[in-house]
């Protein structure tokens, strides 16, 4: 009996902690879970946490809102956010492989190059990127948000470490004896290794592009390519002198979050971040 | 460890070039050549002639380091400056001293509720900055914030946390909500990482808890917090989606709050992309001071598996 209290007292002393920091964190989403039910009049006047009966209405609203606007903010998130993190993937897991696995001539000074991009800080890049691509005549469409975003040299440092760590040279050296292609040996034998890696580094990606305000901002004048970071931004500042917009700003903002939690805790297990700190545990 | 893989006839020239091609060629469009680009454009300026008007009355024209030396002594800038660094110094600790107790809590033998706890510390990297920034600014909102409503009942006064003096707290806090989780992650899934019988000796020698945490766990920790460290510094000093969100909701928030929203405002609203790119540069080579020492350090450990 005085063993189990013993124990018990022990584990609430560093429960405790855990539990309050969740709280926390789970503060806001609880409060736009409850605030998204409220009507546009009683969303300033009823107590915080106490719900209304409005979230259909608001739903049915943000959905009318400029014939769907917001649904299709929705799908150029997932287009940015999805085919961004794809192609960056497919590019970062070609030249991981190609770093981890072969050595030549400017092999070291490449890698560094490529990781010093790790360091520069994004705005120093989308100001000239708008410049450049506005001379080419690229700016304000969607492919001036889906290139910048496939280049990940974030990408290409976690697919280097990971091909290194999950691609045996010996399989490479075999694939090459039965008379397979540099290609080939890649495509059929080296990738299907790398998967693993290569969906951390998707998901990555996935995140850091969805999550993305100042290129989208910067590129696009047309708000019917915006993704839902900008769109909700600007809804947000019309809100300023329409506050019945403040409603649907706070009823997309809940919408918006669900699929990324959902991806979130379905692809639980791919989040190994353990490869941030280069280390590689199978 | 096998030395003898290549026999010296069959080394392939051509395949890593190729393989490495596509993200050579885009790294090279879309960063390396911006960045030199903005490097030039930060020696420019436009000269105007007679009245400015006319086909020709706006040249470009080489300016040496003149925009360099406007933004070195321009007062918004620096007070910009101070601002982040003040905001780094008040965030970067708090964050990373967080992370670094709940992922030494989460590794306690004794914890309980830790799926709980743990997805639940990390589910705030899944909402962007923007979309957390509106909810806390609803939240700090007097009309809605549940803290006004208790104080308000209590007849206590009601302080207001978009104002000027509290609205840099109101900032760092959704920062350090946004990012203490994925830290916390990152830190704890380093801790699984080291073998479980080095603690089982402490033990059996005798050791706390605490003991193993300060003497054992966070040594062992080291090239995990210098990384965290790197990519916090990084993303802190480039501040800009959290304030600039929060604008709308609060008149404290100038539109040169952070150095990266002043070059936004010189670039696109005082349409003066020569002083923006100057200010740049100079914000990105204060960043790669700052972090590229770490970097280097942590890149060195990380490969030296590989060099066999």
């Amino acid at each position: 009996m005085t063993t189990t209290r013993k124990h018990s007292r022990g584990s609430w002393a560093v429960t405790v902690p855990l539990v309050l920091g969740a709280l926390y964190c789970l503060l806001p989403v609880a409060w736009v879970l409850v605030a998204a039910s409220k009507s546009g009049s009683t969303l300033f006047t009823s107590f915080t946490f106490a719900p209304g009966d409005a979230l259909a209405d608001n739903v049915a609203e943000l959905s009318a809102y400029r014939d769907g606007l917001y649904w299709r903010w929705m799908a150029n998130t997932a287009l940015y956010a999805g085919g961004g993190a794809l192609l960056s993937a497919l590019l970062s897991g070609m030249a991981g492989y190609a770093l981890a696995k072969y050595r030549f001539a400017g092999r070291a000074v490449i890698f560094n190059v490529l990781l010093g991009g790790v360091l520069v800080p994004a705005v120093v890049l989308a100001i000239p990127q708008y410049l450049l691509l506005s001379k080419v005549g690229l700016t304000d469409t969607y492919w001036s948000v889906l290139l910048p975003s496939i280049v990940s040299p974030y990408g290409i440092y976690l697919s280097r470490i990971y091909a290194a760590a999950a691609v045996p040279d010996e399989v490479v050296e075999a694939a090459r004896t039965d008379g397979a292609g540099e290609f080939r040996t890649f495509r059929s034998v080296a990738m299907p290794m790398m998967v693993p890696g290569l969906i951390t580094v998707f998901l990555f990606q996935f995140v850091a592009i969805w999550n993305n305000f100042l290129l989208p901002f910067i590129m696009l004048a047309d708000d019917g390519r915006f993704p839902m970071t900008v769109g909700l931004y600007t809804l947000l500042n019309q809100g300023a002198t329409a506050p019945a917009l403040y409603s649907l700003v706070i009823t997309g903002s809940l919408l918006s979050i669900v699929p990324l939690v959902a991806l979130f805790l379905s692809l639980q297990r791919y989040w190994r971040i353990d490869l941030l700190s280069g280390s590689v545990k199978s | 460890m096998t030395k003898a893989r290549r026999r010296g006839t069959h080394k392939p020239r051509i395949a890593p070039y190729a393989f490495l091609a596509p993200a050579i060629v885009l790294f090279t469009l879309l960063v390396l050549v911006p960045i030199g680009y903005a490097a030039y454009l930060s020696l420019r300026k436009v000269k105007v002639s007679g009245l400015g008007l006319g086909r020709n009355a706006r040249t470009e024209i080489f300016a040496g380091l003149e925009n360099y030396r406007e933004a070195l002594t321009d007062g918004d800038l620096w007070s910009g400056a101070l601002r982040v660094l003040g905001y780094g110094l008040v965030l970067i600790p708090t964050m990373l001293g967080l992370a670094l107790l709940f992922a030494l809590l989460l590794d306690h033998p004794k914890t309980r509720m830790r799926r709980f706890t743990r997805i639940s510390i990390f589910l705030p990297y899944a909402v962007p900055a923007v979309i957390a920034s509106l909810l806390w600014g609803f939240l700090y909102l007097p009309a809605v914030s549940p803290l006004n409503r208790i104080l308000a009942e209590l007849g206590l006064p009601e302080p207001n946390v978009l104002d000027t003096g509290s609205v840099f707290y109101a900032v760092a806090n959704i920062g350090l909500w946004g990012g203490v989780g994925f830290n916390m992650v990152v830190l704890f899934t380093a801790l699984r990482a080291i073998p479980p019988e080095l603690y089982e000796q402490a033990r059996i020698d005798g050791c706390s808890e605490w003991q193993i945490a300060t003497r054992i766990k966070i040594p062992l920790l080291f090239p995990a917090l210098i990384m965290t460290t790197v990519f916090t510094m990084i993303a802190t000093l480039q501040v800009f989606s959290e304030p600039v969100t929060l604008r709308p909701l609060s008149n404290s928030i100038s539109s040169s709050w952070t150095p990266l929203m002043k070059v936004y405002q010189d670039a696109f609203a005082r349409n003066d992309i020569y002083s923006a790119a100057a200010t740049s540069v100079v914000i990105a080579f204060l960043t790669l001071v700052l972090s590229f020492g770490f970097l280097r350090l942590v890149a060195a450990r990380a490969f030296a598996q590989e060099r066999s």
